[in-house]
């Protein structure tokens, strides 16, 4: 049998050929911190959520190939640390007013600072942009206030819908996430794509009209543990 | 020998609800505790409405959105050992912040000033003016998160944050050993 062995943190993991050390630590029940990559999509490596120690050098666990022999460190202080400065920067560059918000409670960046510990005071100045909301479809809206440009409704926008609906426009700090068309209602969007699914937007950016706050308070996926601490579970089913 | 003095709080309420002033309350039974330790200074809580002595602890609900709001976050950083953020609307700005970025606007407050009391629906405003009383503090163009205005020592955080929470945090800074949170207790909503 092809394959190859590394170390996380001290545990063995076994990983195939071609896999991804995060691919290979989900099979293994150790949790990676991350933001742009999710299961059944196509790999991007742009959050940097995901930033391992392998062999001393940081890699994006989500895109490196699972290395044989290394040795990669995952939860340390120094690399959540790092983590949460990432995670930080993101709150910091949006409009994230979670008590108003539809996602909190079920927001993966949310989840990720109280993973991280994200509660000593700032050290960032906010940038306060000023950014649309588009309302225009009748099942789907958009508070890009709210995005992190993950990627993530692009990658299943093309590769699962075979759509195209999402895409970036801009550069630099003007990056930012658009639709196919003057409005979201002028696109081909439909609330049956994967794209505008629940899981797929790891914030409350796309948000799919009259479900909001439908889970009350105590029943959210952030009042049942900390986001990965599920990893084992998931990876023994 | 005598009674180690009890260690003196201030609290303040500045852009903000007044809901983290009954998240303290709701400490409930704690508070019985609590008060073995500390005795409450200026406070809206005893209506002592200037310092007359250095206190060890302050405690700021909501950011800054006029100007009386920073006179009084300075005078609390001036007066306080440890300064505390508590909640949401101290911490980042809070609900006040909306009106940081109203959408597609150039002059956020303005827009917001005249939908409040001129252009919105359903008003009924007899002067068709914004409030410009000389008593009124003047509005500062957004609301500041409190740690752009002065240093703040210590976040709680929460919209409101649960009575346990600032029980726990306020404990562990009277034995001087806070060290952060137990991460599954932190909530910003
Ligand atoms: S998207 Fe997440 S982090 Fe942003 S406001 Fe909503 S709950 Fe908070
Ligand atoms: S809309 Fe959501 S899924 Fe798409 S890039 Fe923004 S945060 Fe990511
Ligand atoms: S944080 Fe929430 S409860 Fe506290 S003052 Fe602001 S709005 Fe009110
Ligand atoms: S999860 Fe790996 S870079 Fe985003």
């Amino acid at each position: 049998m092809s394959g190859l062995r590394f170390e996380i943190d001290g545990v063995e993991i076994a990983a195939r050929d071609g896999q991804t050390i995060m691919e290979a630590a989900d099979a293994a029940g150790v949790y990676i911190p991350r933001l742009c990559d999710h299961e059944g999509l196509r790999h991007q490596g742009g959050c940097r959520v995901c930033t391992v120690k392998c062999n001393g050098r940081s890699v994006a666990a989500c895109t490196e190939p699972a290395p044989p022999d290394a040795v990669v460190e995952n939860e340390t202080p120094h690399i959540n640390k790092m983590r949460r400065d990432l995670v930080e920067m993101l709150f910091h560059e949006g409009n994230h007013l979670c008590p108003i918000c539809e996602a909190s409670g079920n927001c993966e960046l949310q989840a990720m600072a109280y993973r991280l510990d994200m509660t000593d005071p700032t050290r960032f100045p906010y940038l306060e942009p000023c950014r649309p909301v588009d309302a225009s479809h009748p099942d789907i809206a958009l508070d890009t206030n709210r995005c992190i440009s993950c990627g993530r409704c692009i990658r299943a926008s093309q590769d699962i819908d075979g759509k195209g609906i999402f895409g970036y426009v801009g550069r630099g700090i003007h990056r930012h996430v658009a639709v196919n068309g003057p409005d979201l209602a002028h696109t081909d969007a439909t609330i049956d794509d994967v794209a505008v699914s629940a899981d797929v937007c790891p914030v409350g950016c796309i948000i799919r009209k009259r479900v909001g706050f439908s889970r009350p308070i105590g029943e959210r996926d952030s009042d049942h543990g900390l986001i990965g601490s599920n990893a084992k579970a998931k990876a023994d089913d | 020998m005598t009674e180690p003095r009890k260690a003196r709080v201030a609290t303040a309420s500045l852009a903000g609800c007044f809901g983290c002033h009954m998240a303290i309350l709701d400490m409930d039974e704690h508070l019985i505790d609590l008060m073995q330790r500390v005795e409450i200074h200026r406070s809206p809580l005893t209506d002592i409405k200037s310092f007359r002595h250095r206190c060890d602890i302050g405690i700021i609900e909501g950011g800054c959105c006029n100007e009386e709001n920073v006179h009084v976050l300075r005078d609390f950083r001036r007066n306080c050992d440890v300064l505390i953020a508590l909640g949401q609307c101290a911490i980042m700005g809070g609900l006040p912040a909306m009106r940081n970025a109203v959408m597609h606007s150039d002059a956020p407050l303005r827009e917001c000033l005249e939908e409040a009391y001129i252009t919105g629906r359903d008003i009924r405003n007899v002067t068709h003016n914004i409030p410009n009383d000389p008593a009124l503090p003047l509005l500062l163009d957004k609301v500041y998160p409190c740690s752009e205005v002065v240093e703040i020592d210590v976040q709680i955080p929460g919209c409101a944050p649960t009575g346990d929470v600032i029980f726990n945090a306020l404990s562990k800074l009277l034995d001087g050993k806070f060290d952060g949170f137990e991460r599954e207790s932190i909530r910003f909503d």
